[in-house]
């Protein structure tokens, strides 16, 4: 089974996010790394092909400036082969334009028996990219997958809902997108890390895929204002001298909730 | 573009609407127009006169969808709708698994941008807006629709009220769903719903939500008994729902739940902006930490820097003996 993950890479979450006052679009200067909602899908879909006793595991990526960081961790993890499409020209692109560059990639990289997508990015999180990537090709597609098992020619998917979860049955080809934090991703080893630095990524265009407009010509929205919110006001800020829960009783009873 | 025409994504269960689907017919009113509905479901013939109710003067249902999900089928039929003369000029849709996919698989057949994560929309002469929150909440951007419609824009719940108005036909009818081909293989074939009692979580007057400086599972009970005590709903942050402590359904934040409780009480939670943004609009917030930089501290109310393994069992002892 051939396995295709969707990888974005993004500006490490662990610094404060900034929008680039020009283009009022999110910095992406910088070092990018593989975003943790898509580490899960690349393990899902390794433990996938090994369950499946043969295939591999493919990467797309669509990143500024031919960031290939975070598709170097995810080949560390054990994926085969990736394509990343770099152009210039897909600054501003919208969720739409986005799902129409990875199909394409998809094809590019030899198609796929299932392509696996995050639930929503860290940094653009609209959640609509895989979705919007199975109408593309044409297939069908479970969101929200918890667990993943196939048998060749059909996907077994626990789908998580409001008040628990859907088994669901779904044909292959197929695109699922998978819940942050349902399996453990692995950590690349050594040897994984080095092996990773001679793995094929071919790098492309937009135009090389025959996808357009892209960037803010395909963009069906434009920025118009960026304000900050109104602050809450500042509270009060106690530390506990062992008496700390009669000042959360006194705040709720000043309420009259208790 | 002048909006003369606005449908609404409408879900139900066993014949009531959701909260958010009533919410934006709501909003959907102020913005001008006739309204239409689109619904899925067996409930179709219960739900299109309290659809009326709300405004809906007609309301669209492809039914019952027999284990199918919603995205490829919904999605297909609104088109044919669309294509056979009744263009919307911007359909509102809830941010939620169904109203996603829906829209996503609109979106393409359409060729349109879809919005996300959106609290309020305008209409403004030619201009229709829509405003999302970012970092957390501390960002507004506004958005303008460029091009041709259908809009296709998804909303948090409880970015509005829901008031009922504008009462209208709620005429029902009913569309067939054309053939999807193999869009359409997705299909549920057995439902799993967990246990759960006290209030609902999205409807309680109190939350109280515990997270990782709980430290371990086995201490999810505090959170419990709190909850208990006070008549509120227990949540929790991703970091113990991932983890395994509490199911997904006390999720709050950005993947969870949006609550807007009176009163938020947050336990050992360092307030990530994904968790804030999930509670930010609750009246009061309460926060217990250890550490007096976490972040929720900044949009608390009462702040209390200390363990929650001394204050909660105080703060439960000091309930029961009341
Ligand atoms: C795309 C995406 C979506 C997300 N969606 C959500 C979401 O919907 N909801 C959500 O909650 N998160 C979400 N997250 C995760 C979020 O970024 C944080 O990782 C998460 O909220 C952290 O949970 P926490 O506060 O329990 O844990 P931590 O951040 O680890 O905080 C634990 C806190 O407990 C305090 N503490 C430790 N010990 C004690 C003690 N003994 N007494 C008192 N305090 C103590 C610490 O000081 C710390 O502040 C999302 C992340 C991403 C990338
Ligand atoms: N630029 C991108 N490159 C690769 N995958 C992406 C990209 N944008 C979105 N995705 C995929 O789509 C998922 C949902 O993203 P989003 O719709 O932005 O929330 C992500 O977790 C990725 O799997």
């Amino acid at each position: 089974m051939n396995v295709v993950v969707c990888v974005k890479q993004i500006p490490d979450p662990a610094q404060p996010g900034a929008l680039d006052p020009s283009t009022n679009t999110l910095k992406r200067e910088g070092k990018l790394i593989l975003d943790e909602s898509d580490s899960y899908g690349v393990e899902m879909a390794l433990q996938l092909v090994d369950a499946a006793g043969g295939g591999e595991v493919g990467l797309v990526s669509m990143a500024p400036n031919s960031e290939t960081s975070g598709l170097r961790t995810a080949l560390a993890m054990g994926a085969a082969k990736a394509v990343l499409v770099s152009d210039p020209g897909l600054q501003g692109s919208d969720a739409l334009t986005t799902a129409k560059v990875l199909a394409k990639a998809v094809e590019r990289l030899g198609g796929a028996d299932l392509v696996l997508a995050g639930t929503e990015s860290t940094d653009g999180y609209t959640g609509t990219v895989p979705e919007q990537i199975a109408e593309v090709l044409g297939w069908p597609s479970v969101t929200f997958a918890k667990k993943v098992s196939s048998d060749g020619t059909t996907l077994t998917v626990e789908r998580q809902t409001e008040a628990g979860y859907d088994e669901v049955t779904c044909p292959l080809p197929a695109v699922v997108s998978v819940t942050a934090g349902v399996v453990e991703p692995r950590y690349p080893s050594f040897k994984g890390i080095m092996a990773a630095k001679s793995k094929p990524v071919e790098e492309v265009t937009a135009a090389d895929l025959g996808v357009q407009p892209v960037g803010w010509a395909g963009a069906g929205q434009e920025i118009v204002d960026v304000t900050a919110a109104e602050a809450r006001q500042a509270g009060e800020i106690v530390e506990d001298d062992g008496e700390g829960h009669q000042r959360v009783i006194a705040f709720l009873e000043n309420l009259k909730v208790i | 573009m002048a909006l003369n025409n606005i449908w609404v994504f409408a879900q139900s269960t066993d014949g009531t609407p959701t909260s958010a689907t009533l919410e934006l017919l709501t909003k959907a009113r102020g913005l001008g127009g006739t309204i239409g509905a689109f619904h899925y479901g067996a409930d179709a013939a219960d739900v299109a006169p309290q659809l009326g109710a709300y405004g809906a003067a007609k309301v669209y249902s492809v039914g019952d969808l027999d284990g199918a999900l919603p995205g490829a089928a919904v999605a297909a039929a609104m088109q044919s709708v669309i294509e056979g003369g009744d263009a919307p000029d911007l359909i509102l849709f809830p941010q939620d698994y169904e109203g996603r996919d829906v829209a996503a698989r609109l979106s393409v057949r359409l060729d349109r941008t879809v919005l996300t994560n959106n609290t309020d929309i305008a209409a403004d002469g030619d201009a229709v807006t829509v405003t999302t929150p970012i970092f957390g909440g501390n960002t507004l951007v506004t958005t303008k629709f460029a091009g041709a419609g259908p809009y296709l824009a998804l909303f948090r719940p409880k970015s509005f009220a829901a008031e009922e108005g504008g009462a209208a036909a709620g005429e029902l009818v009913t569309v067939p769903i054309p053939e999807l081909g193999a869009t359409g293989g997705a299909r549920v074939v057995a439902e799993h719903v967990e246990e759960s009692h006290g209030p609902k979580l999205d409807e309680a007057d109190i939350v109280v939500s515990g997270g990782r400086g709980l430290g371990e599972a086995g201490k999810y009970d505090l959170i419990e008994q709190l909850a208990k005590l006070l008549k509120a709903a227990p949540g929790a942050s991703r970091a113990i729902v991932d983890a395994g402590w509490v199911p997904y359904s006390y999720q709050v934040g950005q993947t969870g739940k949006v609550v807007k409780p009176n009163v938020y009480i947050a336990a050992g939670i360092s307030g990530a902006t994904q968790h804030m943004v999930g509670m930010k609009g609750s009246k009061y917030i309460v926060a217990i930490n250890k550490d007096k930089e976490a972040p929720i501290f900044s949009i608390a109310d009462l702040g209390i820097v200390g363990d929650v393994h001394k204050v909660l069992p105080k703060l439960i002892e000091a309930l029961q003996s009341r």
